[in-house]
């Protein structure tokens, strides 16, 4: 029997070796999305507690473990965004932004989560990946569990949203 | 034009974003998180399933609509 035989059959220790190899890559997806290192730990374990729960549904002939858990990580940090949305304001979490006139920076900044903060949850999670960690919509969708043509469809509104909301506190979007 | 290319405002928002919010490009796990899977794992309280409480609220039903049936049960038991 192999590992993911011996996991889908509630092998507590094929699921330590899974969790080990995988918890890496289900943690640098998961920061990504959710932008917060402390709530990327939570949601790998809240995550990998799923996959376990989950382990009888998982087709061990197609054996795409990788895949099912971005997918289950993918869930979980979106169920996280839905969540954050409501109750707190955006994670400052961030890695150091370049910095250029502090007052005008901060302005603009602070405008700028608002109104990311303000998408909602999925058009937030798509556009995470797509514009500011330049996955591929291929990648996305696959994650997502929708097409790329509906990544693309999401992009594109989550855009239209942030563009709008910008433009109505004052803020001209132009590349610099 | 690619499904990937992206629009001048879409390119726009882009710069703006990652100016604002960079890339988390090596997000590196600084422990080890097997414990707290542990730990998560023994906390779940085992759950008794559906259908038990189902054949429970059932036999129960059935105790109250024929009494006389709970000494059969218990010569049962």
């Amino acid at each position: 029997m192999d590992l993911l035989e011996r996991f889908a059959a509630g092998d507590l220790e094929a699921f330590e070796a899974l969790f080990r190899q995988h918890e890496k890559e289900v943690y640098a997806w998961t920061v990504r999305i959710v932008r917060d290192t402390g709530a990327a730990e939570d949601l790998t374990v809240e995550t990998f507690w799923r996959i376990y729960r989950a382990r009888q549904r998982f087709d061990t002939a197609a054996g795409n473990f990788r895949a099912w858990a971005r997918r289950i990580a993918t869930n979980a940090a979106l169920d996280h965004l839905r969540h954050a949305r409501k109750e707190a304001p955006l994670s400052e979490d961030y890695p150091a932004a370049p910095r250029g006139d502090p007052a005008a920076q901060s302005e603009l900044r602070g405008h700028l989560r608002r109104v990311f903060h303000e998408l909602p949850s999925k058009y937030r999670l798509v556009a995470t990946l797509a514009l500011i960690e330049d996955q591929p919509y291929q990648q996305i969708a696959d994650a997502v569990g929708i097409s790329a043509a509906l990544v693309k469809v999401r992009v594109f509104r989550a855009v239209r949203m942030l563009r709008k909301k910008l433009n109505s506190l004052g803020v001209e979007v132009t590349a610099k | 034009m690619t499904d990937e290319m992206p629009d001048q405002n879409e390119k726009e928002l882009r710069a703006l974003l990652k100016r604002e919010f960079p890339p988390f490009e090596e997000a590196e796990l600084q422990r080890d998180l097997w414990p707290r899977m542990l730990r998560r794992l023994d906390a779940q309280p085992h759950r008794v399933p559906w259908f038990d409480w189902a054949l429970a609220a059932a036999v129960a039903a059935a105790l109250l609509l024929f009494p006389g049936a709970i000494p059969a049960l218990l010569y049962q038991l």
